[in-house]
């Protein structure tokens, strides 16, 4: 044993002395360094759509930049994250096998505070003069966690309802609401488990809905009194879990099977981070034609998907280009298309010219799409330590068979 | 060739001498070091994330989590019963029917039952269930009155009835496949019908004369068995309860959570299952001791056995065939759904089919599926080499191998592989060698190996020695002897032993995603991925390419020793 | 009295007979079937016993005490059989191999205890009960496996070559041990052999497969 460790130490020792890290400052270096690289940008494969859009931005840094993209599919972020603490645990500061991760909320907390992160150079991209750092505030801030340039933004996203408008012609328009409906109708609602992303957003949504004064979730829980803060979220919770899909004794995992079970006609309602997914889904035969969403009258929760580049990544040089090349208008465009992903684009409009203006006038929301202005108030992520203690309370009091 | 032949055979022989520790060192390393790098950090050693000092703190925290207690009792639940009931089932079959032609036809259905992947299976099996499923459409709404599907807990229920279903539609056949290849060990048949001659019916006959010789050489695959739904974990995100899950799914969730101190709670929860695992082992083994002590006195007292157990032989019958059916309708459905446009409920068929989902993964597949063939292969062919340098060695040197080197080389079947993959794979990046085509690949041999020894060593050892004096009379060396008549005669077991490995080393999940790093991407890699989307179009594309490709290779094993000796009838499968 | 009788039994495989017998045997008789290996010794020995694979026609009747064997389950056929091999079950001791024949109206372990010394004791093995089958000689074992078939109280017997693995001199001894033990209990019995000293100590009729009478 006494020789793996000092293995495990030798290998650390003999790790390559630092090369020059890439500056995003002189740009046309960082584009010449790119060339020829292979970027591994590890993101969330779980949806064919977002794949397709990912193969579509590599064959054009292909052909633009001489950068070929690997797309690593993972089944979870954090499993990119584990990866570059696993090498970090190994003594891998150099030649990582992550060069960009697809991320935000706590994943990008935790990585932040360990040090696991490249740059700042976020505000130093070449398309980052377009980005909507006023309008859209989320961008420059991730769950009140400043980004500080270590992550760039890509795409905006924010929570959306979905319903078959031929079943349910009146859906439930806030929290309140929602709670009446499900007692009036037991089994008819659901939301993933609590840790799922998409189940603590819901948990979130509920926070500000029950609350008189929410701006109280912008600062740390610990400054506040938690426990009386969040008493009337579990009150609420209290009533509505026995009303829950399966009575709350089962929760589905993740976002696509949340999706699957308004598709079976198991619930009446669905959620997503994503304002177009129910068109993108209508449109692939997933759901019927009559489905729409809506928004609670209160806002739902707004964030932004970032992207960031390890530590140790292997080619930072192409990841740069590639960060910057999501935010070129004409990609973002092709994201926000409904037909393509329906991702909303972190732009500022008025910062594009003409030509570049025409590309987004010119999309079709789709079927079941709410315009911009339908959206109702973006409400913004509470601070990460709140939905840490959240999901932890949750776990105890519904995770748990009693 | 008169001088060269004392030289080869010197060196051949040394080098065969050495190929069973060897192999026993490739086997037993990997594991070691990886049980070493998970049960460090539950004690508090990582010092990447600032662990330092030697600590029980990751096993207090573990316990103090309020889920802990269901969860490892959901693992070892699910674990032993999902065992006890594909055992029974295993041997119930096979006792009632050894011998009749249904029975042939039986084992015609095992291949393609063992091709398909466990996540496929749990989908398929989920998908006929559920209160949305195709069993529910099938008699909604005119017998059931539904036009919404009821809230009926039954998929992910809290007692973890329907993975253990799903465990026992997918383990049956492969300890019917172990019982089979035991079988062929032992003169059963003269045994049954010596038994029934003396009044005993059928199931009594076996239970008494046959079990109690073949259990011992099944009794690695049924541990085996039981380590693997200890600690399942892709079935069991599909199939299992949540509130909480077992503990291996449990422990991947902290493993994967942004929260980077929960890494050593993980670690604990990691040891624990490797603890909890051990613990059932031994228990199971200390069942079958007083099970044999009580056989004895069962055999002593010459009961024949009633009517009633030897009419229960259709009850059998019926629930292999209904738990094999799960799988294959499972699939049906599945494939069906790679089709598909809308299917609401409760419609039994499909309002609209469509292309595009095998049009948009059809490419991109491709290339995968050529990938994680070449890595099957080269594990394959690598495989190959030690096993039959391990049985040449055994047949040339005369080194008998010990008892205890089967457990080694169950070992890697034995240990959960959330016990060891994490732990291994912070060694790999350690030493550099992670990420390449070649290190995944001698992962794999981790696995692939140990199936191919124990698929071939049988049919080896029964090979006749005979064949081998009359050619060492006729003036051939003992290299010419093996390459010109032992590989040869066994053609065709070789070739169900490469397609055995071939099927696991493209089964391979969690040891191709970090020892790959996520660079080597094959299909089950990538089929998981997309299944963590839930989306039943593409998951029905992925399972039917995962299961076409080890199905292919069972078809060559089957139709290549055919073609080749067509005008031998000694070479015929008898 | 006749006990079994073979009446207008045929058995082919494909347009090959292999067998053709009219023949009965009286109780304490023993008949000899006797040919070369493949000329369907075994065959009619699987015929009896209810075991002929599905590619074998069989056409005729098997009586035994009048009853037709015929379509009856082997079980329930009293028929018991004694091959070449012992066939003792390696996992039971000697008494256990002998315990496991001895019907389950024997009730109590102490009872078939008793059963079973008694067996051993007329086998000359006393003593043999906690025994390794594996460590006793050829001929032992052939004891064994003949007090096991009887213990099991059958109509019948077949004996299946059951001395061709021992030497001249075990041969003999066992050959009228056997033949004893039929004459004692009163039942025909059907020996299947290629051996000529077998068939002359068998002391009954010899026949071929075909149902041709031969000379020894």
């Amino acid at each position: 044993m006494k020789r793996l460790i000092s293995a495990l130490a030798l290998s650390a020792s003999l790790a390559l002395p630092a090369l020059a890290e890439p500056d995003p400052k002189d740009w046309d270096a960082v584009v010449a360094e790119a060339r020829g690289q292979t970027v591994f940008w590890n993101a969330w494969g779980g949806d064919p759509r977002i794949n397709d859009f990912i193969a579509s931005v590599g064959d054009e840094i292909e052909e633009r930049y001489g950068i070929t993209l690997e797309h690593v599919k993972v089944s979870d972020t954090a499993t990119a994250v584990t990866r570059v603490v696993s090498e970090k645990a190994a003594g891998r500061d150099e030649g990582g096998a992550v060069d960009l991760i697809w991320i935000n909320g706590e994943n990008f907390v935790s990585m932040k505070r360990n040090d696991l992160l490249f740059g700042p150079f976020a505000e130093d991209l070449p398309n980052w003069q377009y980005v909507d750092t006023e309008g859209k505030p989320a961008v420059l801030i991730d769950f009140t966690e400043p980004t500080d340039g270590l992550e760039s933004p890509w795409a905006m996203a924010q929570l959306v309802f979905e319903y078959d408008a031929e079943m349910l012609p009146n859906p439930p328009r806030s929290a309140q609401e929602l709670l009446e409906y499900a007692v009036e109708n037991p089994g008819r609602v659901a939301f993933p488990q609590p840790p799922n992303y998409l189940g603590g957003t819901f948990l979130k949504q509920i926070l500000y809905g029950v609350l008189d004064d929410p701006s109280v979730l912008q600062v740390p829980a610990e400054t506040v009194d938690y426990d009386a803060v969040t008493a009337p979220l579990w009150a609420y919770l209290d009533e509505l879990t026995p009303n829950l899909w399966r009575s709350g004794r089962a929760y589905p995992q993740n976002e696509p099977r949340l999706a699957q079970l308004l598709a079976d006609g198991e619930t009446d309602l669905s959620f997503a981070l994503n304002p177009a997914r129910a068109s993108a889904a209508i449109a692939d035969g997933e759901l019927p034609e009559s489905v729409r969403t809506y928004v609670f009258d209160e806002g739902t929760i707004g964030n932004a998907s970032f992207v960031a580049i390890p530590y140790n990544a292997s080619h930072k040089a192409a990841a740069l280009v590639l960060a910057n090349h999501l935010l070129d208008p004409a990609t973002q465009a092709r994201a926000q298309d409904p037909n393509v992903l329906g991702f909303q684009t972190v732009l500022n409009m008025e910062a594009l010219s003409a030509d570049q203006r025409a590309a987004f006038d010119a999309l079709d929301l789709g079927i079941a799409t709410l315009a911009p202005a339908d959206r109702g108030v973006s409400l913004n992520e509470p601070h990460a330590s709140w939905m840490v203690r959240i999901e932890e309370e949750w776990a105890a009091r519904y995770g748990v068979a009693e | 060739m008169l001088l060269s032949k004392p030289v080869s055979g010197g060196v051949a022989d040394a080098l065969l001498r050495q190929t069973p520790r060897l192999t026993i060192g490739l086997l037993l390393l990997p594991v070691g070091a990886g049980i070493f790098g998970t049960l460090a950090p539950a004690l508090g050693w990582m010092p990447a994330l600032g662990g330092s000092a030697l600590t029980l703190d990751a096993f207090r925290s573990l316990i103090a989590w309020p889920g802990f207690w269901e969860a490892l009792r959901l693992s070892l639940v699910t674990g032993i019963v999902s065992t006890a009931l594909s055992l029974g089932l295993t041997l119930w079959l096979v006792a009632s029917w050894q011998g009749t032609a249904l029975f042939r036809t039986i084992t015609r259905l095992l291949s393609p039952l063992l091709s398909v992947p466990h996540a496929a299976a749990a989908f398929g099996i989920a998908f006929l269930i559920a209160p949305s499923g195709w069993i529910a459409r099938l008699f909604s709404p005119w017998a059931t009155g539904w036009t919404r599907p009821p809230d009926l807990l039954i998929v992910q229920d809290p007692w973890g009835l329907t993975l253990i279903l799903g465990l026992v539609a997918k383990e049956t056949p492969f300890l019917l496949l172990m019982t089979l290849a035991a079988l062929q060990q032992v003169d059963g048949n003269r045994s049954r019908i010596l038994a029934e001659s003396m009044g005993y019916g059928r199931v009594t006959a076996w239970m008494k004369t046959v079990l109690p010789l073949i259990y011992p050489q099944i009794r690695l695959p049924v541990y085996a068995v039981l380590a693997y739904g200890m600690s399942v974990v892709d079935m069991a995100v599909i199939l299992g309860p949540t509130r909480p899950s077992p503990l291996a799914v449990q422990t991947v969730t902290w493993i994967t959570d942004p929260d980077l101190s929960l890494r050593f709670q993980a670690s604990a929860a990691a040891s624990v299952l490797l603890f909890a695992v051990i613990a059932a082992l031994i228990a199971w083994w200390l069942t079958e001791k007083l099970a044999a002590r009580a056989g004895q006195r069962w055999v002593f007292a010459g009961a024949r056995g009633a009517r009633r157990v030897q009419a229960s032989r259709g009850v059998a019958l019926s629930l292999a065939a209904t738990s094999s059916a799960l799988v294959f309708l499972g699939m049906l459905g599945l494939a069906l759904w790679s089709f598909t446009g809308l299917w609401r409920f409760p419609d039994v068929l499909p309002a609209s089919y469509r292309l595009t989902t095998w049009e948009r993964e059809g490419p991109v597949m491709f290339g995968t599926a050529t990938d994680t063939v070449l890595l099957a292969g080269t594990s394959v062919a690598l495989a190959l080499v030690f096993v039959i340098g391990c049985l040449e060695a055994e047949t040339r040197l005369k080194i008998r191998v010990h008892p205890a080197s089967l457990l080694i080389l169950y070992l890697p079947l034995l240990v959960p592989q959330i016990g060891f993959l994490p732990g291994l794979q912070t060694l790999a990046i350690s030493f550099g060698v992670d990420g390449g085509f070649w290190v995944v690949v001698a992962a794999h041999l981790v696995f692939v190996l140990p199936y191919m020894f124990l698929s071939l060593a049988d049919p080896w050892r029964a090979l006749n020695p005979q064949y081998e004096t009359v050619a060492a009379a006729l003036g051939a060396g003992p290299n010419r002897s093996l390459f010109a008549i032992r590989l040869p005669l066994l053609l065709r077991p070789i070739l169900t032993a490469s397609a055995v490995g071939f099927a696991v080393s493209v089964g391979q999940y969690l040891p191709t995603l970090l020892i790959g790093g996520g660079r080597v991407e094959t299909l089950t890699t990538e089929a998981v991925a997309l299944a963590s989307g839930g989306n039943r179009r593409i998951i029905g594309v992925y399972a039917l390419a995962q299961m076409i490709l080890p199905f292919v290779a069972f078809a060559l094993a089957l139709i290549v020793p055919t073609l080749l000796f067509r005008r031998r009838r000694g070479m015929a499968i008898s | 009295m006749t006990a079994l009788s073979l009446e207008n039994l045929e058995i082919a495989q494909g347009d090959r007979v292999l067998v053709r017998q009219t023949v009965t045997v009286a109780a304490g008789e023993v008949l000899t079937i006797m040919g070369p290996s493949g000329s369907g010794k075994s065959t009619l020995l699987n015929a009896i016993l209810g075991t002929l694979a599905p590619e074998f026609r069989c056409a005729g009747d098997i009586r035994l005490e009048e009853r037709s064997l015929i379509g009856v389950p082997l079980r329930q056929r009293r028929v018991g059989v004694m091959f070449q091999d012992s066939l003792l079950f390696p996992h039971l001791s000697v008494g256990a191999n002998l315990a496991f024949a001895l019907p389950a109206d024997v009730k109590g372990r102490a009872a078939r205890a008793t059963r079973v010394a008694e067996a051993l004791e007329q086998a000359g093995l006393a003593e043999f009960a906690d025994r390794d089958p594996e460590t006793l000689s050829g001929g032992q074992k052939a004891r064994v496996a003949l007090m096991r078939t009887l213990l099991a109280e059958p109509r019948l017997l077949l004996l299946d070559e059951p001395f061709s693995k021992l030497d001249t001199d075990r041969r003999a001894q066992l050959r009228s041990f056997v033949f004893q033990r039929i004459i004692d209990r009163g039942i025909p019995a059907l020996l299947v052999t290629h051996d000529v000293e077998d068939a002359r100590a068998a002391g009954g009729a010899v026949v071929s497969p075909l149902g041709e009478a031969l000379a020894v």
